[in-house]
């Protein structure tokens, strides 16, 4: 038997040598070298902010060319940001409810609403401006608890929810309104403070107006409170998958009601900043701003299925619409085909969206 | 089961039909009830109705160029058997085989302050002849300029459709000023050299401001602006100061309204033609009452094909040859 032994485990060993030159590795992924279009799409996946920034410089570029020096001037440049201003604050309410999965159509309609209150108080009522300004804040704050309420608590989707407060905001604000604006000396008169954003910073031939500066502080600090803190991780992931973000213990209706009344503060502030942008308070304005916020947050790359995009990325939405605009109406392009342009954008954008979640992770 | 619905649906329009023989029905139907214009409107259509002891229905819709909802309000009108539509038409061309409907059902159909196209698809239109109201600011602006030669004019519109209150206004003023307008009823045709461009409005201070902007951006030399309306010019107003161009630009307008009127007072615009939507209600309100008790229907002013309302050019610089009143009389009969 002692003979026995080791001779057959010198016949296994023997019989097992072929193993040495055979695959040893358990399990691997599949070897298949990324292919360029492949490495494409995961670097998009891994950061979905670098679409709109190619698009945009990608635009501003070409528009250069085309229309030289009258597209590519500080000036130019500048007053793009005035004009995408307002809808670009709208933007960044917008993207937060899109990151919960969610859609807002009623943000302009608060915005409006605000603007109007806040001018008949400080206008019409003589409460001072500062304090007409709280009420406007607070009143949009309160505006999108309600809409935040309806969606937690009474479970209504998001769409409709806020298919119905838009209409329920803006016939508030014609009717608190009159429909009639307040004019621009009016308002100099009584409380110039609330057209504060509409000042300008001239440098050079650049006009940077109070109202631009003020998005750019808007989407760096949302920016800030989405990446750097708790709340931010949470929103994300009740966006993602609200039942995951449910068992790993996140409290997804506070995080979810925090959300809307965060976009609706948001609203309330962009109020105030429309008040200098239009010069007047005008009931009639942004009836449009809804969905133009839709197609800013869209382009700029953050999922409508929720939990994946950057903020930033609607900052450059925004600013990809407004450079369209700009660069097609320099080249003399008829405004008809200016609003074609932008309904392919949204296409595309999506589009694009689409075959970057293809990636597995 | 399908002509049992439009058996009852029949016998429901009868039956309404027969209610309202004794109570004469009329329908107001604006293109929004928020712009004051159609406010006063419907101010003027309820008083007289009122006074003439008429039933008076009101619709609405949404906003501006909102079809559907004033088709819809047509076949209510229908419907309930009114003697008379009184309607804006959010489309001129859009809504005229809707109303050929009502004008075929008996109703009598008069278009206020935006004609139909063709003209004829309504009984009778009573409106501000937009053309003249144009006219007249153009004719002052050329007054008033040094030399209309070196004008350089921005045309601030309403909307990409090119419906007809739009074009009238802007090719009456172009023709005011001593443009060859070429095809009357379209914007933008025009290859003047004098004209920076064309851009829409949506007739808000928002649109104003903006297409002031883009204007200015294509040339920041313009020193004349044609709007819509006094809300776009408003905007316009601010575009300009907000670069330090507001002495360099004269802005005229059209409408008559009390904040705009307020702004030529101010100085903000320069001259405006003002029309009299209450004047076109209570007018239309006679008219279907007329037409209840003597089936007799209204007839155009001379040489129009529509019934003038009137218009008036109000400034506070008003020029040899163009009778004009002052703000502080326009403020009187202003509306909204």
């Amino acid at each position: 038997m002692s003979e026995t032994i080791p001779s057959t485990r010198r016949a296994a060993q023997e019989f097992e040598t072929v193993i040495d030159g055979a695959d040893r590795r358990v399990a691997a992924f599949d070897p298949h070298r990324r292919g360029p279009v492949e490495k494409l799409q995961h670097a998009l996946h891994s950061n979905p902010t670098l679409v709109p920034v190619i698009v945009l410089l990608g635009a501003v570029a070409v528009f250069g060319v085309i229309s030289g020096s009258k597209f590519f001037s500080a000036f130019n440049l500048t007053l793009i940001m005035q004009q995408v201003s307002i809808i670009g604050i709208l933007a960044a309410a917008q993207s937060l409810i899109v990151l919960t999965a969610g859609i807002d159509l009623s943000v302009a309609a608060i915005m409006v609403l605000m603007s109007v209150i806040a001018g008949n108080l400080a206008v019409f009522s003589g409460v001072p401006a500062p304090l007409a300004l709280i009420v406007a804040f607070a009143g949009g704050a309160l505006a999108g608890m309600f809409n935040g309420f309806l969606v937690t608590r009474v479970k209504l989707p998001p769409f409709i929810t806020t298919l119905g407060t838009w209409s329920i905001f803006f016939a508030l604000n014609l009717w608190l309104s009159g429909a009639q604006s307040i004019r621009s000396q009016d308002i100099d008169a009584e409380a110039p403070l609330l057209k504060v954003f509409g000042e300008t910073i001239a440098i050079g031939s650049a006009r940077i107006t109070w109202g631009s500066i003020l998005m750019v502080v808007v989407f760096l600090v949302l920016w800030y409170m989405l990446n750097k803190t708790a709340w931010g991780r949470h929103v994300y992931a009740v966006g993602d998958d609200a039942e995951a973000a449910e068992l790993a213990g996140i409290r997804t209706r506070r995080t979810l009601m925090s959300v809307y009344a965060l976009a609706g503060l948001i609203c309330g502030i962009a109020a105030w900043a429309s008040i200098g942008r239009v010069g007047s308070i005008s009931p009639q304005a942004f009836y449009e701003g809804n969905l133009q916020s839709i197609t800013a947050v869209v382009i700029g790359g953050i999922s409508l299925f929720g939990g994946r995009g950057s903020i930033l990325g609607a900052l450059f939405g925004a600013l990809i619409v407004g450079v369209f605009q700009s660069g097609l109406r320099l080249a003399g392009v008829d405004v008809l085909w200016q609003v074609f342009a932008i309904g392919w954008l949204i296409i595309i954008a999506v589009a694009i969206d689409q075959w970057i979640r293809k990636v597995s992770a | 089961m399908k002509t049992l619905f439009a058996g009852t649906a029949l016998a429901l329009v009868l039956g309404a039909g027969a209610v309202s023989a004794a109570e004469t029905t009329a329908c107001l139907i604006t293109k929004t009830d928020t712009n004051p214009f159609f406010v006063k409107m419907k101010e003027g259509a309820g008083a007289k109705a009122k006074e003439l002891g008429l039933t008076l229905n009101t619709y609405a819709g949404k906003l501006d160029g909102d079809v559907e909802t004033q088709v819809a309000a047509v076949e209510s009108c229908i419907a309930a058997g009114a003697k008379g539509i009184l309607i804006t038409p959010s489309d001129s061309r859009a809504l005229a085989p809707v109303v050929g409907k009502a004008r075929e059902a008996g109703v009598l159909v008069i278009a206020l302050d935006t004609p139909f196209e063709p003209i004829e698809a309504a009984d009778a239109t009573f409106a501000t002849d937009n053309f003249l109201a144009g006219e007249l600011i153009g004719q002052w602006a050329a007054a008033k300029m040094e030399d209309p030669a070196d004008a350089r004019i921005a045309l601030l519109d309403l909307n990409p459709s090119q419906i007809s209150v739009d074009y009238l206004r802007d090719n009456g003023f172009l023709k005011g000023f001593g443009v060859d307008i070429k095809d009357p009823t379209k914007m933008g045709d025009e290859d003047d050299p004098r004209i920076v461009g064309n851009d829409v409005t949506n007739g808000n201070e928002e649109g104003g401001r903006t297409a002031m902007e883009n204007l200015l951006q294509k040339d920041p030399g313009v020193n004349l602006v044609y709007t819509i309306n006094e809300p776009a010019a408003a905007g316009a107003f601010e575009a300009l100061k907000a670069v330090g161009l507001e002495e360099q630009a004269l802005i005229v307008s059209v409408d008559g309204g009390c904040p705009g009127v307020q702004n030529v007072e101010a100085g903000v615009i320069g001259a405006t033609s003002m029309q009299f939507p209450l004047k076109m209600a209570s007018m239309g309100i006679e008219a279907i009452k007329a037409y209840a008790e003597t089936g007799e229907k209204p007839k155009a002013s001379e040489g129009l094909d529509f019934t003038n309302t009137g218009v008036e050019l109000v400034t506070d610089q008003p020029v040899e040859g163009i009778p004009s009143i002052t703000s502080k009389e326009a403020l009187e009969k202003c509306w909204g």
